[in-house]
């Protein structure tokens, strides 16, 4: 009887698997269809390859399906109340209070700071419900975020069709893109791992990055879509930016973590938090999934270095400070996986790999010059 | 290994220092920046050049070294584990394991069942009768864990290795040997010695080469230390034409450059255009469109005089040329043109960009040698609501622009304030204005010839005050001979008296009626007045009108030999691969002894015993369980 039932849920489950590759299949075939004479062979192949990207997730992890599939369809719903004229979200209720893209992030920053401020109550209150709502609230930010983004990507060819370009392109819109892949890297542990105790952690970091993104549109006005500069006219910033991001949301994740288990070690929060054990290995595996989607990124990167200025090294102050970020957890892993170290000192270690990684995504924009002078402060 | 360790973190460090240092500037930046002593020192140590310097490199070669001996060191063991299956243990040696499970007095095991799940689990198997009848299976799996150490390894020396490939090695070398040297003085290409050249066969470079439009050259230019090195290439390369275009914003959206290549053993030369992100490769050398600069702009000037009638003389200049005023000895040095100039000007609340048209930024030199250096735009552009000619000056590169900003007429011509101020300057019409203007405030109060008289010649005198010195020469004399309680009445007077005796001498000029004297043209006179007194502060006698221009462009070309990039891209595939085995890979190692006499022992080893291995653990157990009972 059980064993039955299993298997009828099994076969939902893998009906549901082959619906929803059918979904971003008939998705990827009708863009193609419409818009092959504006993307080059390699556009095509991203195209494609996302497909097989976000399936794969998808058929990893149950969530990342529902997502999909509702942010594609809320995002389309928004294009279709757009009509082609960029000037609707001003008149169209749904687009101005709800999914253009300016109000869908504010909508995704809303959503934080809530998730941050239910997560520490439920944690505090220990309290399974509060945590429920806590994590619910995560996945509607990062609805929000995505359909934002989307709308964002959409709104820019309204403004222009030279202007339209993938919205990975600036600090504003980096910044919402590491909110929303760290906010998935922990929701897919959170599951993984059987515990929502540690978005309390998690979502301060992501929280910072909203603090960031209030700080940039309201007191700098620069939440604005800009054209492209030459050097970004590439498809390789397609592969490059989002890789890097899942590097920088993934040591973000572990060194959250961190937090969490050095205040356990000193038996601060210990019987509100999960085991160390457990601790330690959403760590470390954090870090090894940040650490190969880094090294592709930056080997990605210096492959696009490559062709738009002359060579694929040439020590700019991103590149080196990508390096020496590289070397960091290069380090951390070998330590940990070689030389068999565990404890507290790993977790201080990712806790400064985070400054590390900070430095090399703002600090180099703020402080240094170089060839990447695209997200100034 | 800790050595190779403590390399690496040596490596960090400098790395750190080049990114803090800007790197390769030339050599006056860093003696400012620095001083004399600390950038002999720092030239010294090799900062300006810290990924090239000997010592850098130095530390690379170590490091390859090391991880080459750690590779041939561990490689062999590794490989021998692949096909060894370990079948000597006995069940003493299994019981010592961490990770073991014994199910006591069963008999009758199914061992093909188990060997059946076994390989579903994609366990390699391998079974063998003991002379005492029990049987042991040792199976396996993710061996290719430890593999992917060896790929790890072996990525870091290739790319490094790829890397060295690349560098300036052979260069250093033949620089040391006295084979090669730096060359620092300024001279064409074709003079430069043999020992500043390298050769068509140089295997790797990184050069630079500026082509104006219509110009072809084949040598590049290798910036190196304080000084540069020619290289000399094997083809001919001509810029037939280079272009920017634009985003309806004003921002430059591509930069393209139209080449063609001639090669002698080609019959036909090869036309190419490239872009930023767009290289186009030829006999193994990359060009690449790196940036641009002007390449010699014909220009078009008319010179207004600021301080004669309204005279003007034509001149006609080129970017890079100069031009000698011998009547006013005055040199114009003419430095950069530039079609677009997007810049961010308020109108109303909002900061908009737009682009306001060309700019010429030029040096005037007297003939003591010193120099001014201006920029001037040749239309005039909005600002809070009106229409400015805009000229910056300043006295040194390390200060802003100071800006004069000139009214531009309804025409947008800047003629209306060329003729305004001439009125301004003209001493008869001042004393006729002066005259009007007493005889109108005496009718109308006084009849006093001595008040009427001396109220004529106030106003004489302020307006040539004016004339000769703008808003700046009335506050001095104001300062110089009124007392300071009467000051503020004094300047309010004045500036009441120049207001009208402006409109008065702008109504004359142009031959106007009080009741033209519209808003738009009070202001324009506001303007007018304010832009007359900055142009005593301008620092030269002329103003700078571009009436037209014939661009030419020069592209700045980057072109790169490197061999080393196939080695170092295959070496970042095994590196990835390498990490993903490393990672993702899990090797187990289980032994399971069935004895004769009835009971199992399971063992389960691995070289990483963590949260997965427990997990793993736990799971064989179950199942053999599940199998056996």
């Amino acid at each position: 009887m059980f064993n039955k039932l299993f298997k009828s849920s099994k076969a939902t489950f893998q009906t549901f698997n082959v619906l929803y590759l059918a979904f971003l299949l008939s998705g990827a075939l009708y863009a193609l269809k419409t818009f092959h004479s504006y993307m080059d062979v390699y556009e095509k192949v991203i195209l494609f390859g996302s497909v097989g990207f976000f399936t794969w997730l998808g058929w990893k992890w149950n969530h990342f399906k529902k997502i999909m599939i509702l942010v594609f369809v809320i995002s389309l719903f928004a294009v279709h109340l757009y009509q082609g004229v960029l000037a609707n979200n001003e008149h169209i209720f749904l687009l101005k209070y709800l999914i253009a893209s300016q109000s869908a992030i504010m909508w995704m920053n809303v959503f934080f700071v809530l998730s941050l401020l239910l997560y520490w109550l439920g944690l505090l209150t220990k309290n399974n419900l509060i945590d429920n709502i806590a994590s619910s609230f995560t996945f509607v930010a990062v609805l929000f975020g995505f359909i934002g983004l989307l709308v964002r990507w959409y709104e820019s060819y309204l403004m222009g069709l030279d202007i339209g370009h993938i919205p990975i392109s600036n600090l504003y819109e980096v910044f919402i893109l590491f909110c929303l892949i760290t906010s998935l890297l922990y929701l897919f542990y959170e599951e993984r791992f059987n515990t929502k105790k540690l978005g309390a952690f998690v979502l301060i970091v992501i929280n910072a990055a909203v603090g960031f993104i209030l700080w940039y549109t309201f007191d700098r006005h620069a939440d604005g879509v800009q054209p492209l500069v030459p050097a970004l006219q590439s498809y390789w910033m397609k592969i490059h930016v989002p890789a890097n991001f899942i590097g920088y949301g993934s040591f973000s994740l572990a060194a959250m973590v961190s937090v969490a288990y050095l205040l356990s070690g000193k038996k601060i929060l210990t019987s509100y938090l999960p085991k160390l054990a457990v601790l330690d290995d959403l760590i470390y595996k954090s870090i090894a999934i940040g650490f190969i989607f880094f090294t592709i990124a930056t080997i990605l990167g210096a492959i696009w270095a490559a062709e738009a200025w002359g060579g694929y090294w040439s020590w700019d102050p991103k590149e080196t400070w990508a390096l020496i970020v590289w070397l960091n957890y290069a380090a951390w892993l070998h330590y940990r996986i070689v030389k068999g170290l565990r404890g507290s000192i790993l977790a201080w270690w990712a806790l400064i790999g985070l400054l590390i990684t900070t430095f090399a995504f703002l600090g180099v924009n703020m402080f240094l010059s170089g060839l990447h002078s695209y997200g100034q402060l | 290994m800790s050595f190779a360790v403590s390399m690496l973190v040596f490596l960090g460090i400098a790395s750190i220092i080049g990114t803090i240092l800007k790197q390769n500037e030339p050599y006056e930046n860093y003696i400012i920046k620095l001083g004399q002593f600390w950038f002999v020192f720092f030239e010294k140590i090799g900062l300006y050049d810290v990924y090239h310097s000997v010592w850098f490199l130095t530390i690379l070669l170590f490091l390859v070294l090391s991880t080459t001996l750690c590779i041939i060191k561990n490689t062999p063991a590794i490989l021998k584990d692949f096909s060894v299956f370990k079948d000597s243990l006995e069940e003493k040696s299994l019981l010592s394991f961490t990770h073991h499970f014994v199910i006591k007095n069963k008999k009758d095991v199914n061992t093909s069942k188990i060997l059946h799940y076994l390989k579903q689990a994609k366990f390699k198997i391998k079974g063998k009768s003991k002379e005492n009848g029990d049987f042991l299976i040792v199976a396996k799996k993710g061996n290719y864990q430890r593999l992917g150490y060896i790929l790890t390894h072996i990525g870091v020396v290739v790319i490094c290795l790829g890397g060295l490939l690349d560098g300036n090695l052979i260069f250093k070398a033949q620089e040391l040997l006295g084979y090669k040297k730096i060359e620092t003085l300024d001279m064409p290409a074709s003079k430069v010695p043999e020992v500043s050249r390298l050769s068509i066969s140089n295997t790797s470079f990184r050069a630079n080469m500026t082509l104006a439009e219509g110009s072809s050259d084949n040598v590049a230019f290798v910036r190196m230390k304080d000084g540069y090195l020619v290289q000399d290439l094997p083809f001919k390369i001509t810029l037939k034409d280079f272009r920017i275009n634009h985003y309806s914003t004003g921002m430059p959206k591509s930069f393209e450059s139209d080449l063609v290549i001639s090669d002698p053993e080609l019959s036909q030369d090869i036309t190419k255009t490239i872009s930023v992100n767009h290289p186009f490769t030829y006999k193994g050398i990359a060009i690449y469109q790196s940036d641009f600069q002007d390449g010699g702009t014909k220009l078009n000037i008319k010179l207004r005089s600021l301080f004669n009638s309204n005279t003007a003389q034509k001149i006609d200049g080129k970017i890079f040329d100069k031009v000698k005023l011998d009547k006013d000895q005055i040199t114009y040095e003419f430095n950069d043109f530039k079609k677009f100039n997007v810049l961010h000007l308020k109108e109303g609340e909002k900061e908009k960009p737009r682009n306001v048209g060309p700019s010429v930024t030029y040096k005037v030199r007297n003939s003591s040698g010193q120099a001014h250096e201006y920029l001037s735009y040749q239309y005039a552009m909005p600002i809070d609501g009106r229409s400015f000619f805009i000229s910056g000056m300043r006295e040194t590169p390390q200060e802003e622009f100071k800006y004069l900003k000139i009214p531009a007429d309804a025409k947008g011509s800047i003629d209306e304030f060329m003729l305004f101020k001439d009125a301004l300057q003209n001493k008869t019409l001042i004393e006729s204005v002066a005259k009007k203007m007493a005889n109108q405030s005496a009718s109308s109060a006084d009849k006093n010839s001595n008040v009427k008289e001396s109220f004529e010649k106030s106003v004489n005198k302020l307006m040539t005050l004016f004339a000769q010195g703008g808003f700046s020469n009335i506050a001095e004399n104001i300062d110089k001979n009124i007392p300071a309680s009467e000051k503020e009445k004094a300047v309010q007077t004045y500036l009441k008296i120049i207001d009208i005796a402006s409109s008065e001498l702008y109504k004359h000029q142009f031959n106007l009626a009080d009741k033209d004297l519209n808003q738009a043209r009070i202001t324009f006179i506001q303007d007018a007045l304010n832009a007359y007194s900055d142009i005593f502060f301008y620092g030269v006698p002329y103003y700078f009108e571009l009436t037209g221009y014939e661009q030419k462009e020069a592209s700045g070309l980057q072109l790169t030999k490197s061999p080393g990039q196939f080695w170092v891209y295959l070496g970042s595939l095994s590196l990835v691969l390498g990490i993903f085995s490393m990672i993702y890979l899990h090797e187990r190692k289980l032994w399971l002894l069935i004895k004769a006499k009835g009971g199992v022992i399971l063992a389960l080893s691995s070289n990483r015993k963590n949260v997965d291995f427990e997990k793993d653990f736990r799971k064989l157990i179950q199942e053999i369980k599940k199998i056996i009972q």
